[in-house]
């Protein structure tokens, strides 16, 4: 009765898609792979190398240096904007015309070009012409210059990018909160709930698988930031907002290291997939039970 | 426990309305403590609006709501101290079944071997003491349902119990049962409680007196038995009973009904007639029966439910239907009915002429 027609002629189908999977993301990956095991001086000529490449880029201060920077930057921007979205999506309307206004305010942000908002931050933040700038140093009276001091260049980092991407967080939480049914919000209500009780157990627990997403995508594409901090600071003053992608070009493209540089890209890749594995199989755990 | 009562309700869901806009009209219903209603009509007729007024979840455009003489109109569901279980079960997902119970008396204060007494007495009634421990988002519907009814129930205080379709989503067995736990709680607890329903199965098994209500104005309130006997709105008759009641044209003049120049003995009084306008005859399938001599008809079709048979008759395009016993004769072709006066009444723009 439950026999399904089994028709093989269906792989010829996926077969484009496979091809093109292929030329964008298999093929240079194995390229990198066939980098970060060989030296090359060019001339296409190749010699074998082993594990050199990884052994000298798991033994250099240099990579330990950027990646811790990594991940400070990435664990600051989550905390910051996890709540900060959770919290400007509660106080978003639920109805009436104030719902496209708020949507669509939200949403601007995310259109902008990266290298634009890198370069947006860079005028808004210079001391002496840009509006951010001249008020923190003579409004508010804080020696503050982002090209010369490490720490404002890590707070206007920081600012820029909590200001381009929490609108998503947003996005995504109101987009959980919308779609939990009033009787939860009445039932809460005939039960006596505090307004923290109705956050904590209805709203949050709802939000969860969005706010996994949310969590997920803010890690993945802050921990491969590049471009807006390369526009804004382009790593400096000296190393301090050099992360580990800005840092991997600098050894890729500035001093021509294919090697390390490649080898440097793979350990890159397995942070970023063994992390984001690792957090949703933690979210995704509860659900089975 | 408390009485209820609506006084001169009116709702709108829009500000400044007009006439055409409330969806309550004029609502006037006083519920006795302690017992067991049912209000019933069809989608979209007013019933989940009346019950989010009583609970509070919405305030009324005009008219007043009393628990036991008390005007709770401005107070908030809290205050008002009622439970309500709604159409799809609302459990907290991350708490377990225990925390979902204690979950109302916790947030009133109550001390810890209070909640613990209670929450494991009502438990055990609604046969949750097993799973007291586990995730309530583990639960079956039917589970889900039981938690949302034991947090009304954990309150020994509460002034009413109200259900909005509480089985719309519960498989039929276990409906049956669930319903069968209604009553039982009822007679153990003695709450006053509403059930809101469009199944008039339901209706009539849970419920002492049953409210009907159609587009916003409560056509009849009765015991199941009334509600069968004498409708007081052809809805009533139309709504309650399968199949519902056979609704005919008639011409009354001074002394005698006729329908289709017939002459039909009611049991209404020919002077509370009041404008003449659009009278109708209305008769319970199972008030007719076959007889020698009557109204002529030709019969159609003979469907058979069961324990009866439900013949469709035809006199000039109009379809009567009567309900027959089993092993009881059918005449095929031409026959002639015969009409119960006692339950034949003479409807006038809908409405009963008693």
């Amino acid at each position: 009765m439950n026999k399904k027609t089994l028709d093989n002629k269906a792989w010829l189908f996926v077969l484009p898609m496979f091809v093109l999977v292929a030329f964008n993301a298999v093929i240079p990956l194995m390229t990198v792979v066939n980098y970060s095991v060989q030296e090359t001086f060019g001339n296409n000529l190749f010699f074998w190398q082993g594990v050199d490449w990884f052994e000298k880029v798991v033994n250099s201060e240099r990579f330990y240096n950027a990646l811790g920077r990594q991940f400070l930057y990435t664990g600051i921007i989550l905390i910051i904007e996890i709540p900060l979205g959770i919290a400007i999506a509660l106080t978003m309307p639920k109805k009436g015309i104030g719902v496209s206004f708020c949507l669509i305010l939200m949403s601007i942000p995310l259109l902008i070009p990266w290298n634009v908002v890198g370069a947006m931050w860079n005028i808004f933040a210079l001391p002496d012409i840009g509006l951010l700038g001249y008020a923190i140093n003579n409004w508010l009276n804080i020696d503050y210059n982002f090209t010369q001091q490490p720490f404002s260049a890590w707070f206007t980092c920081i600012l820029m990018d909590v200001w381009h991407w929490t609108s998503l967080v947003v996005l995504l939480c109101y987009a959980g909160l919308i779609s939990i049914p009033d009787a939860y919000y009445q039932a809460a209500n005939i039960d006596g709930a505090k307004p923290w009780s109705v956050f904590r157990f209805i709203q949050l627990p709802k939000m969860k698988k969005v706010l996994t997403i949310a969590i997920l995508l803010r890690f993945m594409d802050s921990f491969m930031i590049y471009t807006e901090p390369f526009v804004l600071t382009g790593g400096g003053p000296g190393n301090s907002t050099t992360f580990l992608s800005i840092d991997l070009v600098k050894v890729a493209l500035g001093e021509f290291d294919l090697g390390p540089a490649a080898a440097m890209s793979i350990i890159y890749f397995l942070i970023v997939l063994l992390v984001s594995w690792i957090f949703y199989n933690l979210m995704m755990r509860n659900e089975e039970n | 426990m408390a009485r209820v009562k609506l006084d001169n309700l009116n709702h709108s869901y829009v500000s400044n309305p007009t006439s055409d806009d409330y969806v309550l009209k004029n609502i006037n219903i006083e519920w006795n403590d302690g017992g067991a209603y049912a209000l019933l009509g069809p989608s979209g007729c007013g019933k989940t609006t009346i019950l989010n007024l009583i609970s509070g979840l919405i305030n009324p455009t005009s008219g007043s709501i009393l628990f036991d003489g008390k005007d709770v109109t401005n107070l908030s569901p809290l205050e008002r101290n009622i439970g309500q279980v709604f159409q799809f079960p609302v459990i907290y997902d991350t708490m377990t079944v225990y925390e979902n119970l204690a979950f109302p008396l916790k947030n009133r204060g109550f001390e810890t071997a209070y909640i613990d007494k209670k929450v494991k007495e009502i438990a055990e009634i609604l046969e949750l003491s097993p799973s007291l421990s586990n995730r309530a988002s583990g639960l079956t519907a039917d589970g889900k349902q039981k938690i949302s009814l034991g947090r009304g129930l954990v309150r020994s205080d509460v002034n009413v119990l109200m259900f909005d379709e509480p089985l719309t989503v519960i498989d039929p067995l276990l409906k049956w049962q669930l319903r069968s736990k209604l009553k039982e709680l009822h007679h153990e607890f003695k709450n006053t409680m509403i059930y809101v329903t469009h199944d008039q199965t339901e209706a009539l098994t849970f419920a002492d007196q049953v409210v009907v209500m159609y587009d916003g104005v409560i056509v009849q309130v009765g015991t199941p038995t009334e509600l069968f006997e004498t409708p007081k709105h052809t809805f009533v008759g139309h709504f309650i009973g399968s199949p519902g009641m056979n609704i005919l044209p008639c011409d009354v003049n001074s002394q005698n009904v006729t329908c289709f120049n017939h002459p039909i003995k009611t049991s209404s009084d020919l002077k509370n007639i009041k404008s003449n306008s659009k009278l109708q005859i209305g008769v319970r399938p199972e008030f007719i029966k076959f007889s020698p001599s009557g109204l002529p008809v030709i019969v159609n079709n003979v469907s058979d439910i069961g324990r009866y048979k439900v013949v469709d008759c035809l006199i000039e395009n109009q379809r009567i239907k009567v309900i027959v016993n089993e092993g009881d004769d059918i005449p095929s072709g031409k026959a002639y009915l015969e009409f119960n006066s006692n339950f034949t009444k003479i409807y006038e723009d809908s409405w009963m002429v008693s």
